[in-house]
């Protein structure tokens, strides 16, 4: 009896040990995989440097792209990017500039104004935006902004502005929500203080819930922008697809996404063509981690400031 | 009487004009996700054709099995990993700079763009492995990308229970793994539950990290249970298109005459599907508020 009991309690403590070994791999696991992730992309992407003979500048500030799509050949053609890189930043900043003023407002709605009941209806109802998955909002952007561009403005529709708007579509749920929370995270204290001066309610979102939850606002803008800045198939349905500077919102254009969707399947491994995109995938890694590490110093920066 | 100072007045003024933009606004994006739900069914409605419904090349119901199918299977990965870790993080996390390495890879991770992560699996089963465009390559690509909300959610869910449960266990003597095997993870298993749901709605739409892993075609034979043929329903190694694959050809190669058609029932399709999954997250929610407060 005394024994068996002894046995369980050691298969127990064996259990204990077996769990946490297990459960700490599965958490290095995480880290391992975006080392990986991170040392590919390096690698691949760096070939259009060592193995193609380009510089940074060439890839980055000029707008000559003829790359060879051939294994055998060397440093043959250009790889300036610079449509492109122009293109993803035309567009993103565009669909900020339009996401941001009604993602504030929909924020302010929801966590400074709207009833309870309102909440309940209008809140879900943003999250089902999250849902809808990009390459619908593609399609149906494709379908209807396409063609009232068309008509209204002229030319093919598809252009910067076409994907500018789908892309604030895109990403307003994310800001709204981050904005949400942040300014729900106000303490109540801070209004009754200003309510108490006899502050209107605009006068007391304006002047005391907007300033303290800016860093939780700021981060959802910048989550926003990485989310838009990453999106490919949505933009490759309405951007037009063009090798061109956008002249104006009107006029199609190419972005990194697109280009490296476009292209890649084509591309012989390799080759200068194919170097080159993966170069492209990885100046969008990096804005992807310049975003993650903004954030954490936007926090870091409110913390101290608290 | 004296008369009010006019700054107050403007100020109500102001007030009263900016609650009534707010309502406006709020009201704007109600009617804009009704719209837009409404176009996406309504057209695919219209576009209906009987043939669509078959388990051909003509239809989009092999597009549709592969699309579960393919989400299914990277869940068999990404729910181990991602509830494995999500405890570790929870429960076993030291306040030190390993946890913090593995934080700053979650939110990495949940933030790379899905075609980056696309072409990583790329390069890593198909020009290194030399795999073939699989259905399985592309779930791999899939749970990447759902792990750090299945490791976030569990980590949340555990971080969430009341401290008297784990109290109470490792008070009667139950070591640290059985308070969380036995206690904790049935106490929160619903919430857990609910971040595989809404992956899973993730993983449905998901078409940017597929488009250089799956192979971009489902010829399903439904007669050929063999599971190493090339035309099995169940074989994962063999080449997929999802319903957002397909609504992605049909933009930019396919030259069917009905292509617009083909696409509008397919995002009818996927809207659907992506919204019960999102209703049945809600509704298992739901569920643990209820039981949470007492009731059955």
């Amino acid at each position: 009896m005394n024994s068996s009991l002894k046995s369980s309690k050691s298969s127990n403590f064996l259990k204990e040990s077996l769990g946490r070994t297990i459960v700490s791999i599965c958490g290095i696991a995480i880290i391992l995989l975006t080392i990986a992730i991170a040392a590919f992309l390096f690698y691949k992407g760096s070939f259009t440097f060592t193995v193609q003979g380009h510089n940074i500048m060439d890839l980055i500030f000029s707008a000559e792209w003829e790359p060879a799509n051939n294994a055998n050949t060397v440093g043959e053609g250009e790889v300036g990017a610079l449509i492109f890189i122009a293109g993803s930043f035309y567009t993103c900043g565009l669909a900020l500039l339009i996401a941001i003023p009604f993602s504030l407002a929909a924020a302010i709605f929801l966590a400074e104004i709207a009833s309870d009941r309102a909440v309940r209806i209008v809140r879900p109802a943003v999250e089902i935006f999250v849902g809808i998955p990009s390459v619908i909002y593609g399609w149906v952007g494709y379908k209807t902004i396409v063609p009232a561009i068309k008509a209204i403005f002229g030319g093919t529709g598809s252009s910067v502005l076409a994907a500018g708007i789908v892309l604030a579509i895109m990403i307003f749920p994310t800001i709204t929500t981050v904005a949400t929370d942040a300014m729900k995270s106000v303490p109540m204290d801070f209004r009754s203080g200003a309510y108490g001066l006899g502050s209107t309610r605009w006068q007391v979102i304006r002047k005391v819930v907007l300033p303290s939850a800016n860093p939780g606002i700021l981060t959802g803008i910048i989550l926003g922008l990485a989310r838009a800045f990453g999106e490919a198939l949505a933009v490759g349905m309405v951007v037009g697809r063009m090798r061109a500077f956008a002249e104006d919102v009107f006029s199609p254009t190419h972005t990194i996404t697109t280009a490296i969707s476009s292209e890649m399947g084509n591309s012989i491994d390799g080759s200068e063509l194919n170097s080159a995109l993966w170069s492209l995938a990885l100046v969008l890694f990096v804005v992807a981690i310049v975003c993650i590490l903004a954030i954490h110093a936007v926090s870091k920066k409110a913390k101290v400031d608290e | 009487m004296m008369k009010k100072p006019s700054n107050l007045n403007t100020a109500k003024y102001t007030d009263r004009f900016m609650t009534a933009v707010f309502y406006s606004v709020g009201g704007f994006f109600l009617l804009l996700i009704f719209v837009l739900a409404g176009y996406i069914i309504f057209n695919g409605a219209l576009s209906f054709k009987p043939e669509y419904l078959t388990f051909t090349s003509d239809g989009v119901m092999n597009q549709l099995f592969d699309t579960v199918y393919l989400v299914f299977l990277s869940l068999l990965i990404s729910t181990p990993l991602g509830i494995l870790a999500g405890i570790y993080m929870a429960e076993y996390a030291k306040k030190n700079k390993l946890t913090e390495f593995i934080r700053i890879s979650i939110e990495a991770l949940s933030s790379l763009p899905s075609l980056v992560v696309g072409l990583f699996v790329m390069f890593l089963f198909i020009l290194v492995l030399d795999l073939d465009k699989t259905l399985f390559v592309g779930a791999i690509a899939v749970s990447i990308l759902s792990v750090p909300l299945i490791t976030t959610t569990t980590e949340d869910a555990l971080r969430s229970l009341p401290p008297e449960y784990k109290q109470g266990s490792m008070g009667l003597g139950a070591t640290h793994w059985q308070t969380i095997t036995k206690v904790m993870l049935p106490a929160c298993i619903s919430r857990i539950i609910t971040g595989i749901i809404l992956a899973a709605g993730r993983g449905f739409g998901e078409a940017a990290a597929l488009l250089f892993t799956t192979g971009q075609s489902s010829v399903i034979r439904w007669t050929d249970w063999d599971l190493t043929s090339k035309r099995c329903p169940l074989n994962p190694f063999r080449p997929a298109q999802t319903l957002s694959l397909q609504i992605w050809e049909m933009k930019t190669e396919s030259i069917r005459v009905d292509k617009d058609d083909v696409a509008n029932f397919a995002s009818a399709l996927l809207v659907i599907l992506v919204l019960t999954f999102s209703l049945l997250a809600r509704y298992v929610s739901g569920r643990i508020d209820k039981k949470a407060q007492g009731g059955k």
